[in-house]
């Protein structure tokens, strides 16, 4: 066997640099795609639009699309609609932020220190199954028709799924990164800041995406429960009022907070976690 | 200078005029054995009263078939785990945690995935409070050195396994330490690669004037790029037989394999560990680290 040192070069990086052709062909992809989104959006609106006429549900059940539009710029009009939409986005954005903190905090605790996490896991899963809306009631006990309660809720419904993401992905730390950095003498929060929190990044955004979807629920159901102000107190009103346009109007905007607080996650997410070089997705 | 028996080593007559870098001095690792609690306080000991000595800039490497403690040696060696009895020294100072005399390279690469090739290699000056500008200038000049100046930019994920283990050794040539541990660095790489990355090292490791502890299951590799080879015999693991390596051209591995007698040494290793007596233990080399 004769080699010579020439005969033998590395392979190059596995960077795609293929022809135009495919990335062509990958746009026309997504623009198809994209389209297809819209024309779907066009045929649900219509068929909210016509279809319960057509099979003859009456209004106050499922009213057209163009009843829930009036009413939703009625209701701009006349129920200060944006002020209460903008409460609960408030209320929503602060529960969802303290929740995460707290959620993040608790689970590098838990997961740094092994003694902290045996005496404590016990109330964490006892907690982690009861039902976190229940505690609305009690919420507005303590604390009356203020925004506490419903801040609370949010955090409480939050804290969790960052919690258990966030250990989980501590403890599952390899090993041999912390090994590699012992190695270099690194002390303990060099170890934590360097491999533990990088380390734990991708699992610490799933919790914030579970638990930006979770933060509305945990508002609505505290509005629900008391006071006078926020889409959930608008809800509950169209209801007394037999309101069914109000109500979709209601949950719609609703929606509307979950998808922004929700991709304001996915931005963050794909800025901090640029180095796993991920197709943008939702 | 303490002059430490060794085994099998009488063949050698310089062993005490030579500086040493890395010694073990009769030691003993056991671990709790896992797993049945009946038997709680059984230890197995995967290391028994082993002696070995590294000259300053000697390149030695061990083999042995797999489960006889090779491992365990480079983790003590390390710091990162301590003799259950005995002593080692490197520079003649006892082991007793990490420190920047030594580092380790193993089979994984161990890049962050997180960080670029040149924040991976800056990672241990980083740690060590090296300024910015000084770890940018060492990494820049580590990286050409492993025709990676292109890809610094780059993550982990982005390049090809013989880069990435060209980086792990960019990486653990940062703080410059003056023993280098390396656990079966090149035995996930295709054969081609390992040969440019043998290479790298031998090269490295004269011009740089390292010292080196060296594990593989490559006889050739063993041969090609050491001075001595030490076997180890099965669990309880200790050096039954040093092979010197009296070869010209240690920093020419491409070189050493066509020589004339490379043949011999890999044969009487090949005795040595029984491959060929008997199928069943023909194994040695299947189970990664
Ligand atoms: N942390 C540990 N706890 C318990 N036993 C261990 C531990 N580390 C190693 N051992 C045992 O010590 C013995 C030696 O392990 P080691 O990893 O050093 O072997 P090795 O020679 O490197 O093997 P290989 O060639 O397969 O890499 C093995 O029997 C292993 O089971
Ligand atoms: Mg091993």
């Amino acid at each position: 066997m004769s080699v010579s040192s020439s005969d033998l070069t590395d392979t190059g990086a596995g960077v795609s640099t293929s022809g135009g052709w495919a990335e062509r062909l990958w746009a026309t992809f997504t623009s198809l795609k994209v389209a297809g989104s819209l024309g779907l959006a066009v045929l649900i609106l219509a068929g909210w639009e016509w279809l319960p006429g057509l099979l003859g549900i009456p209004v106050f059940i499922i009213p057209p699309a163009s009843d829930v539009w009036a009413e939703f710029l009625w209701m701009i009009d006349r129920s200060a609609l944006l002020y209460h939409t903008f409460i609960t986005f408030m209320l929503v954005v602060v529960g969802f932020v303290i929740g995460c903190l707290l959620g993040a905090a608790g689970g590098y605790l838990l997961g740094i220190s092994r003694n902290a996490e045996i005496v404590l896991s016990p109330y964490i899963l006892a907690l982690q199954i009861a039902p976190k809306v229940a505690f609305a009631p009690l919420f507005v006990l303590w604390f009356g028709y203020t925004f506490t309660p419903k801040i609370l809720v949010a955090v409480l419904i939050v804290f969790f799924p960052v919690l258990i993401n966030v250990l989980g992905a501590v403890r599952a730390v390899d090993q041999q990164q912390v090994d590699l950095a012992r190695s270099f003498k690194a002390n303990r929060l060099q170890i934590f800041s360097k491999i533990e929190l990088p380390a734990s990044m991708p699992a610490f955004f799933a919790g914030l995406r579970i638990g930006s979807t979770l933060a509305v629920i945990g508002v609505v159901v505290g509005e629900l429960v008391g006071g006078n102000t926020g889409l959930g107190y608008l809800l509950t009103f169209a209801q007394g009022q037999a309101n069914t346009p109000a109500v979709f109007v209601t949950i719609s905007l609703l929606t509307l907070i979950g998808i922004i607080v929700y991709l304001a996650v996915v931005v963050v997410e794909g800025r901090v976690l640029r180095y796993m070089n991920r197709r943008p997705e939702f | 200078m303490t002059v430490v028996q060794m085994a099998d080593s009488g063949d050698r007559p310089d062993t005490v005029a030579e500086p040493t870098r890395l010694t073990f001095e009769q030691v003993t690792k056991q671990f709790p054995q896992r797993g049945n609690r009946r038997q709680r306080k059984r230890m197995i000991t995967a290391v028994q009263d082993l002696s070995l000595i590294c000259h300053d800039q000697e390149v030695v490497t061990i083999i042995g078939p797999s489960g006889c403690g090779k491992s365990t040696l480079l983790n003590m060696a390390s710091g990162l785990d301590r003799p259950t009895k005995g002593r080692i020294t490197v520079d003649d100072e006892p082991v007793d945690g990490p420190n920047s005399h030594v580092a380790f390279m193993l089979q994984k690469d161990l890049l962050l995935p997180w960080r670029t090739i040149r924040e991976n290699v800056e990672f241990g000056q980083e740690i060590q409070g090296v300024s910015r500008a000084e770890r940018r200038a060492r990494a820049h000049e580590l990286l050409a050195q492993y025709r990676l100046d292109e890809f610094a930019d780059y993550y982990p994920h982005q390049i090809s396994g013989g880069m990435r283990q060209r980086a792990a050794l960019a990486r653990t040539l940062a703080n410059d330490p003056d023993v280098l541990l390396m656990d079966e660095p090149f035995s996930a790489l295709d054969a081609q690669t390992k040969m440019i990355l043998q290479r790298d090292l031998a090269q490295t490791l004269i011009a740089r004037q390292k010292t080196a502890l060296f594990i593989t299951h490559d006889l050739e590799e063993a041969v090609a790029l050491s001075d001595r080879v030490l076997v180890m015999s099965n669990r309880p693991g200790t050096i039954i037989e040093e092979i010197i390596i009296d070869l010209p051209d240690r920093d020419e591995p491409f070189a050493r394999r066509q020589h004339p007698r490379m043949a011999g040494f890999t044969r009487r290793l090949m005795e040595l560990l029984h491959l060929g007596d008997a199928p069943e233990q023909t194994t040695a080399k299947q189970r990664p680290h």
